[in-house]
């Protein structure tokens, strides 16, 4: 494996390393179904994620790429004006290798609202649909988001990749979560919502054993009343009752989806950018699927910082500057030599920051990507990233210059 | 730009990746001039602030952080810092205004303290920006609190701030009357005033200037106070606008670089030059770039100030610096 690395360590750092994560191999493996990429904000994970699935559908893959961003910046670096919630194709995906590209936004509201309709009855339909508690709920709560694009995974590898056979490869970007893994913790959340106790206790307040707690109940009852107003006890009231009726078969679904990601043919890809806050949110990543029992493939540090074309030290350069300063405060190669100085200190902290990571996690596979000078608007962007992607090595270093 | 002497409330959010967190920081340091007390909150859980000034992570309580930047005297104010969570803030809104002692406790045992910040929309936010209203504007209630003379909030990214700060709007429908709605529209008389600025942090990028212009865009739409957009991470200047172009254009003057690098007493010098040529037409392509980024921010109509991209990372004496650049910008109200 990574045999260049030359530095010896002690410690955990003589683990067994990974090595460089091998994308072509993970993305061309016909038993990879489901390509899960996950990461803080900011970092590029709506970029790699089309970019994977473009270079996927070049090399024969049926794809399609599953969005949540609202940004629609997806939607942007795609060509497509408007993405919506159904798989729309790719203009000018080169399909001779077999494949196809798909991209798809995900409309949560619109989400929320297939599953209400598909489970409920018309009339009590239309009555959870109309009620405050669901429209905020299905729009702006933060989890719904999350389950939502779960419950749009699950539903397009059942209809389309164990049903129809139009896609084999599913590409799914996650939302930038406010803590890191909202997207598995929401199945969860919003099912123990629905077996909490104040559920339980707002659908049936005078029966059975809650009969005890009623003293108490009445007691929150009158405070949120005070707080909140009568109206909200009722609007909320109605919607515990629609919901519980309706998401009867939801925990099944949730526990299914929970175990679609657990399975073989799905990888987790955590993305990352070599900063402190990115890389410390990708260990939280790592150490939570690992958890989970999730199939992590490996970790993608986006933005690297191009690796100085010599190697002349930081401190020499800025020496030679400081010397050059002196006698022409306007040097131009004194300018060069600093910015040399600073690309030289970026890059190593930079590499100091993907050691530690590599140190502490040694499992996990790891592609270094660098920086593009501009951003990505179209597919011939995303098809250099996907080289970058496929080309990568553990470690951007000098010898190897992909650069002019 | 001595544009804010009066803003009690600074709101910084922007991109994420972009470093708000880092920028507010060193935005409460640099308004804690002599005398005055700054308020640094965080509401996102993340204990931002107590990773970037090294110490423990932060309760639910006012802590004394450290001191400001020194002024021209020398003299500095105290910057406090506060985690906010939405459970602890609905715990004492209650104790504060309902003397729910019992209640309170019955709320918690029956979940609804849980349920009401993680499920019920809206209500997590409005209690999160309820107790930030509550250190701006403090009263009788909180005895024995520190006043402020200013609240730097580290607020959620550019995509979520307006939702944000638009508590009653988010509450609309779901509490229609009572205490809650009237102190939700309370709250926003203060955000909507001249007292608050959302400030916004972007990169020299197209997609984060892009997110900066939709959220001024929507903050004007809520009527909610656009303050400054704070374009952090630029790219060193050691070059000249006349070398840049030569850089792009391949024109820069080897012969010349070489005889320097060789005065400089530095070895290697052929394949040195050829290096840092290499390395300033990359440059300069970036700088290209920023510069039709900077364009587009300052066609924005906000007042702007730039802070450098610093190789060597944020630690406790970046964060001055960078205060210190915010200072001399204006962003404190007007240099000192």
């Amino acid at each position: 494996m990574s045999t260049h690395r030359s530095r010896t360590r002690v410690g955990p750092g003589t683990a067994h390393r990974a090595g460089p994560l091998d994308v072509d191999a993970l993305l061309a493996d016909r038993t990879t179904q489901i390509v899960v990429c996950c990461g803080s904000g900011g970092v590029g994970k709506t970029t790699t994620s089309a970019a994977l699935a473009l270079r996927a559908a070049e090399q024969g893959r049926k794809v399609v790429v599953l969005t949540i961003d609202p940004a629609r910046r997806l939607a942007q670096s795609m060509g497509i004006a408007e993405l919506d919630n159904t798989p729309r194709p790719v203009a000018d995906v080169d399909g001779t290798a077999g494949g196809s590209l798909d991209a798809m936004m995900l409309d949560m509201k619109r989400t929320f609202d297939e599953v209400v309709l598909s489970q409920a009855s018309p009339e009590k339909a239309e009555q959870i649909l109309a009620n405050p508690f669901y429209i905020a709920l299905s729009s702006s709560f933060a989890g719904t988001q999350e389950y939502m694009a779960m419950e749009k995974l699950g539903q397009i590898h059942r209809e389309h990749v164990q049903g129809s056979g139009d896609y084999d490869l599913i590409i799914v970007d996650t939302p930038p979560s406010r803590s890191a893994l909202d997207f598995l913790d929401a199945p969860e959340r919003l099912s123990s919502f629905l077996d909490g106790r104040f559920v339980r206790l707002m659908l049936a307040p005078a029966k059975g054993p809650a009969r005890l707690m009623t003293a108490g109940f009445s007691l929150i009852t009158n405070a949120l009343t005070k707080i909140l107003g009568a109206q909200f006890l009722k609007d909320l009231q109605t919607f515990v009752a629609a919901l519980d009726t309706v998401f009867g078969g939801f925990r099944q679904r949730a526990q299914k989806t929970y175990s679609l990601l657990q399975a073989d043919g799905t990888a987790f890809l955590v993305v990352a950018a070599p900063e402190p806050d990115a890389l410390r949110e990708a260990a939280y990543f790592v150490e939570r699927l690992s958890e989970d029992a999730m199939p992590l493939a490996g970790l993608i540090v986006n933005r690297a910082s191009a690796v100085p074309v010599s190697d002349l030290s930081a401190e020499e350069a800025v020496a030679g500057a400081e010397r050059l300063l002196v006698e022409d405060p306007d040097s131009l190669t004194a300018g060069l030599l600093r910015l040399h100085a600073d690309r030289a200190r970026l890059v190593e902290r930079e590499g100091e920051l993907r050691d530690r990571f590599a140190t502490a996690h040694p499992q996990v596979a790891t592609a270094v990507v660098p920086a593009l000078a501009g951003d990505v608007h179209d597919l011939d962007g995303l098809r250099r990233v996907g080289d970058l992607l496929g080309e990568v090595t553990t470690d951007a270093e000098p010898e190897s210059t992909q650069r002019r | 730009m001595s544009q804010r002497p009066k803003v009690r409330l600074h709101v910084v959010t922007g991109k994420g990746g972009t470093g708000k967190s880092t920028v507010a920081s060193a935005l409460a340091l640099a308004l804690a001039t002599a005398g005055r007390n700054v308020l640094l909150c965080e509401v996102e859980g993340r204990q931002g602030i107590a990773r970037m000034f090294d110490v423990d992570p932060l309760p639910y309580e006012e802590r004394r952080l450290t001191t400001g930047l020194p002024d021209a005297e020398g003299g500095r104010g105290v910057v406090h810092a506060l985690h906010i969570d939405a459970e602890s803030a609905l715990l004492e809104y209650l104790a504060m205004y309902y003397r729910l002692g019992r209640a309170g406790r019955a709320l918690d045992r029956f979940g609804v303290i849980e349920f009401a910040t993680t499920i019920a929309p809206g209500v997590r936010d409005v209690l999160l920006t309820g107790k930030v209203y509550e250190a701006v504007q403090r009263n009788s209630r909180n005895k024995g609190a520190i006043q402020y003379d200013a609240v730097v909030l580290d607020a959620p990214p550019t995509g979520r701030i307006t939702q944000f700060l638009n508590v009653s709007n988010e509450l609309a429908g779901l509490a229609k009357v009572g205490p809650i709605r009237s102190q939700s529209d309370t709250m926003m008389t203060l955000f909507r005033s001249p007292r608050t600025a959302v400030h916004l942090v972007t990169v020299l990028e197209e997609m984060p200037v892009q997110e900066t212009a939709d959220g001024i865009a929507e903050l004007r739409g809520a009527d909610l106070p656009v303050g400054s957009v704070i374009v952090n991470q630029v790219r060193p200047r050691d070059l000249s606008p006349a070398a840049l172009q030569a850089a792009r254009a391949g024109t820069l003057d080897r012969a010349a670089i070489r005889t320097d690098l060789e005065r400089a007493g530095l070895a290697g010098v052929d394949t040195l030059t050829e290096g840092l040529v290499a390395e300033a037409h990359d440059h300069a392509e970036r700088r290209a770039l920023e510069d039709s980024q900077r364009a587009v921010v300052e066609r924005l109509g906000v007042p702007t100030c730039e802070l450098p991209r610093l190789a060597g990372g944020i630690d406790l004496g970046a964060l001055y610096e960078l205060a210190g650049m915010l200072r001399e910008q204006g962003m404190t109200g007007g240099p000192r």
